[in-house]
């Protein structure tokens, strides 16, 4: 009842349902009360419309009084009657508390155990990793796919190629507290499309992609100029900032030319803000344990 | 009866008008029904033409069922049975023939703008304002021609039928109006006038009441006059019918937050939309009891007429649907239900069986009578009608029921681990053999309603228009 500012609307509430009952009830008992003869009434409409007066079916009516005398009780121990809590003092939100709690209580023990190991022992569990799996499937999935494989702009968790960083502790962070990556539009910077594809011409030779080889020196110098401020002198990328490791040919948003250029010269913002492909926290969704699980399900994708 | 040399002539222009299009429409709302359930099977369906994907085409399918169907249905008998129970021609007829043209107009710009994505996104009430607009001078002009047409009546008493058209016409309109209110930004795009949790609240409030008063008050309009009609026997209880009017449009005000249940609607809120749902049972079976105790003593004629089975089959289902309807609407039973495709079933159930057949069953006693005929082409066909129709709402139905309680169990199950036993999509998966069978039955009801604009048209063409004269004697005091 938080909307209401006055207790008008409450009893204003109240009093309108107590009457809209009343009214059912009053209903019944005037027309029920005609004993009247079933014979029919004297009204005749187009020609052959006439009407018959019989009873109300008793157990219709019964019906009907069993109906109001549940709503009677119902508004007794629910809340609904204005601002009456109702006997019963049950709200949803209760309710949901009270089932969340005990499943809490019920699984506690599950992941309490699962919390004294560590994430690469609980990777062997194989009960532990079906739970898991369970969990993964209705949480992970939608981004990542239901094979792990990612999609373009989500990172596929079987590659083995890791922003952030592939140890336990490294994902357990991902997961909890979500990430967010920015890489810069570099488009200006070097010197617009020619800059742009000489770049990515020397990245895809790092990878052993085809590449333009009359453009890598250009590409090189360029790189060296911008781009090893976050992803390295040898390319291989920065994990405490998220900066991707070049040379592994595992492309999050894409191995075409195209899609390399576009990110070189667009750049990347995965902002939450934004929506664009950022990993969310997750700590307010899932319990301690069930990241721990995760994660080790997660290290063990590539870790077997 | 005394009827004099140059007598009145009933109005059946513009019944015959809105007969006819019930059936054109009718036709359209199901073809665009079967396409959107064979997108659900094959998403391909939409030729990747964004005027034919689902979320366009679904408000299509359900706003042509309810308000171009149902609506022509309803503007047809009301007109029709307003005339001949009050005796008298139709009240303002030039306004009568605009309510015909403005409404094909709003049928065909709520096409055309829900096909181009142009929506106000509230469920049943898409349409933008300019469509609200005009849907609002329709109804008001159809609320001058009904209410005049009672008032010059030359029958002493109002009949029941007419009180449930009355009844639907004022509510329609209320609903219709406070729903809409929303401030227009562009010709194409306004915002409504309620936000968050009273948006919704005022939606709901409208849409279940689409559902009360359009859709079950209008049509026991339609059933307390052709039932009585075609059985020829008088209607079963008068005391009843005033018990179950009253406590219907009282009780079905409130049942909206039956669709919010578990939501951000506080919990009073939801307990009162509950309450009055369940309480509903009762006077929505009145309207049954009265409807198949007027048959009583009629029954051997089902064997042979029909437009009786349509009837009959068509209070069964009011009957099972406003049984189902309460249940639902119980928190228990909702938080399973809820958001399945059991929902989509007891629309159904209540939509394809009580609308469309006493529709179906209506017109079948009406079109021959506008054409001075008294029976339809061929009975025949329409007792082929009846059957295919009928198997095709048992697949339908029956598909749903099993689709959505296996949904909601999935949902639902929780392992004792604490984890979702099933993901979404897995649930989605396991609904696709339900939803062959739907496609099915769908297909068949459309194939029913084909055979019968087959069947309307050889009417048509081997009669004529005829418009019966107004008796104008006054009804004797005893039949």
């Amino acid at each position: 009842m938080s909307d209401f500012t006055s207790n008008f609307w409450n009893l204003y509430i109240a009093i309108t349902t107590v009457v809209a009952l009343v009214f059912c009830a009053w209903l019944l008992i005037a027309v029920g009360r005609d004993k009247g003869k079933a014979s029919e009434t004297t009204h005749v409409w187009d020609g052959d419309l006439t009407e018959l007066n019989n009873q109300l079916p008793n157990w219709w009516r019964g019906l009907f009084w069993a109906l109001l005398i549940f709503s009677v009780g119902y508004l007794i121990y629910y809340p609904g009657l204005g601002s009456f809590k109702g006997l019963g003092n049950w709200t949803q939100v209760g309710q949901l508390e009270k089932e969340m709690i005990a499943l809490e209580n019920q699984t506690r023990p599950m992941y309490d155990r699962f919390l004294a190991m560590s994430a690469e022992d609980l990777a062997k569990d194989q009960k532990a990793m079906v739970t898991a799996e369970r969990i993964f499937q209705n949480t992970c999935a939608r981004c990542h796919g239901s094979d792990a494989r990612g999609f373009i702009g989500y990172t596929n968790l079987r590659s083995g190629a890791w922003s952030w960083g592939g140890d336990p502790a490294d994902i357990e962070y991902s997961i909890a507290e979500g990430r967010t990556g920015i890489m810069m539009p570099m488009g200006d910077a070097l010197g617009g499309e020619p800059g742009v594809k000489a770049v990515v011409a020397y990245m895809r030779s790092l990878s052993g992609l085809d590449h333009d080889a009359s453009k890598v020196a250009q590409g090189e110098t360029l790189f060296e100029e911008n781009c090893v401020a976050c992803h390295g002198m040898d390319a291989k990328g920065m994990k405490d900032i998220g900066a991707p490791d070049l040379t592994d040919n595992v492309w999050v948003h894409g191995g075409t030319e195209r899609a390399m250029e576009k990110v070189v010269a667009l750049g990347r913002n995965s902002d939450l803000a934004d929506g664009d492909f950022a990993m969310p926290p997750h700590k307010e969704v899932l319990s301690k344990g069930q990241i721990h699980l995760l994660t080790a399900y997660v290290w063990g994708l590539t870790n077997k | 009866m005394a009827m004099t040399s140059k007598a009145e002539l009933f109005n059946y222009t513009v019944v015959r008008q809105f007969a006819i299009m019930a059936v054109i429409w009718g036709i359209v709302g199901l073809l665009v029904g079967v396409v959107i359930s064979l997108q659900l099977i094959w998403p391909a369906f939409n030729f990747d033409l964004p005027w034919l994907t689902y979320g366009r085409l679904r408000p299509l399918h359900t706003n042509a069922i309810i308000f171009a169907f149902g609506g022509c249905a309803l503007f047809a008998t009301s007109y029709y049975i307003v005339q001949r129970t009050c005796q008298t021609r139709l009240f303002a007829n030039g306004l009568a023939s605009f309510t015909f043209w403005a409404w094909q107009l709003v049928i065909l710009l709520a096409a055309l703008s829900l096909v181009f994505g142009i929506t106000s996104g509230k469920e049943y009430a898409e349409l933008e304002w300019p469509i609200d607009l005009l849907i609002a001078v329709v109804w008001v002009s159809y609320a001058i021609v009904f209410f005049g047409t009672i008032v010059k009546r030359r029958t002493p008493h109002i009949y029941v039928a007419n009180w449930f058209f009355g009844a639907m016409i004022l509510a329609v309109a209320l609903l219709h109006i406070v729903n809409s209110v929303a401030i227009p930004v562009t010709l194409f795009k306004s915002y409504s006038a309620y936000a968050g949790v009273q948006d919704a609240m005022v939606q709901w409030w409208y849409g279940h009441n689409a559902v009360g008063f359009f859709l079950t008050a209008g049509f026991l309009g339609m059933m307390y006059y052709f039932v009585p009609k075609q059985a020829g026997r008088p209607i079963y209880s008068y005391r009843l019918s005033i018990v179950h009017f009253w406590a219907l449009i009282f009780t079905y005000m409130w049942a909206g937050p039956h669709h919010l249940l578990y939501t951000a609607v506080p919990d009073w809120a939801q307990t009162l939309g509950m309450i009055f749902s369940v309480i509903l049972l009762a006077p929505s079976w009145g309207g049954m009891i009265n409807g198949i105790m007027t048959l009583s003593g009629a029954w051997h004629k089902l064997r042979s007429d029909p437009i009786l089975k349509f009837m009959i089959v068509a209070l069964s289902f009011y009957g099972m649907s406003t049984f189902e309807g309460p249940a639902l609407s119980v928190k228990t039973i909702n938080a399973l239900a809820h958001y399945t495709d059991w929902i989509i079933g007891h629309v159904h159930s209540g939509a394809l069986g009580w609308v469309g057949f006493i529709t179906m069953g209506s017109l079948y006693y009406l079109i021959p009578r506008l054409y001075g005929r008294t029976e339809m082409w061929s009975v025949k066909l329409v007792n082929t009608h009846f059957w295919i129709a009928t198997i095709g709402i048992v697949l339908y139905v029956a598909a749903l029921w099993i689709a959505g309680v296996m949904q909601g169990l999935m949902w639902r199950s929780i392992h004792v681990d604490g984890s979702l036993t099933y993901t979404f999509i897995e649930s989605v998966k396991a609904s696709y053999p339900f939803y062959y069978i739907r496609l099915l039955g769908g297909v068949l009801y459309f194939l029913g309603m084909l055979l019968m604009l087959y069947n309307v048209l050889k009417t048509i063409g081997q009669g004529k228009s005829v418009d019966a004269a107004v008796p104008t004697a006054t009804a004797p005091a005893n039949a």
